[in-house]
């Protein structure tokens, strides 16, 4: 029997915002400090102490949910959602049930052949847990409540999602915007931004949900990409062998590749929402969502869409430049200096990107201002370096700060056009080569290139390579 | 009606040890309690708007500002055993 089955996913992002401090308490909100070191009675759930928001935490809360195409509810409140475990010292997490900061958005993505909507059905506020250490041997677990209290927004997809490969995708499109709003460092290795995913598969044409189960400790998309589509193959061995799908928590096991089921007594939750009576509910205006909504910045896709209709890029060269909200700034602030975007767009994605990489900095630690680099650009454009050694200018004006100009004289890397002066290199690299010079002779220019490219690694890059080509050319012919 | 397997499920949720001997007693004072807090259910309330809060209050929000936290030997000073500046529990694998 075949059976062709269809695959739901449904995802949950946990985002930690970067607000100066805790949700409820003013502890410092920071990563990496000593143990216990950022706590205080209100975020160690000490008898006696009350949560206060922070109001920079709804504002980014009302951000995000902006961003992502949600109604803002006019009425939140915050609930008690109960769970036993040494990581949440009050015996329950402050989040929130029926009343999200946000629901009902969308976010658009990219598949292969079209675009789609994926709806989110909430974005919430709420804290984060402490962090267990396990000491196995010691026999004992260690809790360090710095990151408890944190600000999350959890946001929740609607079951849209009908791949692996398409739960990838929309983690990319919402990483992207996420960074563009500037309310979290989005970093995954840290933990400050992690997912969780909810899979099923249900025979094609049938409207019913299938079991799902919960896939969880995923640290990478990848990670999550994988995981889901061992699920996906597990969940079809499984019911094509005439089994069931029971719904649990799995984890996910990224060095042996497969998911694996937890205890069934640790996931036995009862959660029993129910207010939180320390926090009163908060009202937010339309004047609040509005003065948000201006702050809002440009988001990558309609980046993207400007940047191929105002500067005439192609999609795929907007596409790398939007990806890092900072180059597409860098971009911009060239282009008013210099007409030829598609060339700054080159050179952005080419060498100053390589750079980057093999450096590890992003664009603003560069040592390189828009100036200088359209200054370089030019520089190539004109003649006065050759292609070749403008990158080697490049590295030089990151490691010393210097102007192209500067750099180019320090170097003495100015490209050489004279006759007389290529002439000298162009006679010894003829003499050094008969065989090729022979087989130009015999109708086969094209071996011309092999004497241009030794001929531009005697002049040390400086020869101007079109010029050398002539030269090469005019030489033999006269001979 | 309250069974002792839901006494026995909810001292399971809050982690709690219920002696078997226990156990009767502590279910016919949770039906007790239940059943109380039952009649409330005979109430009208078609017409009424879930209270979010019993204090009529709203938006007490806070500047993110920094406050100074404790610092780690007097937030362990409360902990019946630490490690290392952790707080030391039993050991708990998830």
């Amino acid at each position: 029997m075949s059976q062709e089955f269809e695959t739901v996913i449904g995802l949950e992002v946990h985002l930690q915002l970067s607000t100066k401090t805790k949700i409820f308490c003013g502890c410092v909100n920071v990563f990496g400090s000593a143990p216990n070191t950022n706590v205080c009675p209100v975020c160690l759930g000490l008898p006696g102490t009350l949560p206060v928001l922070n109001q920079q935490a709804l504002l980014y809360a009302i951000k995000v949910g902006l961003a992502l195409n949600a109604q803002i509810n006019p009425f939140i409140k915050f609930d008690r959602k109960n769970y036993y475990y040494p990581d949440l010292p009050k015996g329950y997490q402050i989040s929130q049930y029926d009343l999200p900061v946000a629901k009902d958005g969308f976010v658009m993505i990219k598949t292969d052949k079209n675009e789609k909507r994926i709806g989110i059905k909430r974005a919430h506020l709420e804290e984060d847990a402490g962090k267990l250490v396990h000491d196995d041997r010691g026999n004992c677990s260690l809790v360090d409540y710095n990151r408890t209290g944190t600000p999350l927004i959890e946001i929740v997809t609607e079951p849209d999602l009908r791949s692996p490969q398409e739960a990838y995708d929309y983690l990319n499109t919402l990483k992207l915007i996420l960074q563009y709003l500037n309310v979290s460092d989005c970093d995954m290795e840290k933990g400050s931004l992690r997912c969780d995913a909810n899979v099923s598969i249900r025979p094609i044409g049938q409207t019913a949900l299938g079991t799902k189960t919960e896939l969880k400790n995923m640290n990478s998309f990848r990670a999550v990409k994988t995981g889901l589509e061992y699920e996906v193959c597990r969940h079809k061995q499984v019911i094509l062998s005439g089994g069931r799908i029971i719904q649990e928590t799995l984890l996910w096991n990224d060095e042996k590749a497969m998911t694996i089921a937890m205890r069934s007594k640790e996931q036995a939750h009862d959660y029993r929402y129910f207010s939180d009576p320390d926090l009163v509910p908060f009202t937010i205006n339309y004047k609040v969502i509005d003065q948000v909504r201006a702050e809002l910045p440009e988001l990558p896709q309609i980046k993207l869409e400007r940047f191929i209709k105002q500067y005439g890029l192609s999609e795929y060269d907007a596409g790398v430049l939007v990806i890092d909200q900072a180059v597409a700034v860098f971009f911009e602030h060239c282009c008013q200096h210099y007409e030829q975007s598609k060339k700054v767009a080159n050179w952005l994605n080419g060498a100053v990107l390589k750079e980057m990489n093999e450096r590890k900095m992003g664009i603003s630690e560069l040592k390189l201002t828009p100036v200088n680099l359209v200054a370089l650009i030019k520089a190539v454009e004109n003649g006065v370096v050759s292609n070749l050694a403008g990158k080697e200018v490049l590295k030089a004006m990151l490691d010393s700060g210097k102007t192209p100009a500067q750099v180019i004289q320090d170097k003495g890397l100015v490209q050489v056009s004279d006759d007389s002066a290529l002439m000298a290199i162009v006679e010894e690299i003829i003499n050094q080569n008969p065989t090729v010079v022979e087989q130009i002779k015999q109708g086969k220019p094209s071996a011309a290139g092999f004497l241009v490219g030794q001929a531009m690694k005697k002049s040390g890059g400086k020869a101007n390579p079109k010029k050398l080509s002539e030269l090469i050319i005019r030489r033999i012919s006269n001979a | 009606m309250i069974t002792k397997e839901d006494v026995k499920y909810i001292a399971a949720l809050a982690r709690m040890h219920v002696a078997e001997d226990k156990l009767e007693g502590l279910t016919k004072n949770l039906t007790d309690i239940v059943g109380y807090v039952e009649q409330l259910q005979k109430l009208d309330l078609k017409d009424i708007k879930p209270t979010s809060h019993a204090v009529p209050l709203t938006d007490a929000l806070r500047q993110d500002i920094v406050k100074p936290s404790l610092s780690n030997e007097k937030a362990l000073s409360i902990a019946p055993e630490a490690k290392d500046g952790y707080f030391k529990v039993p050991l708990v694998i998830e």
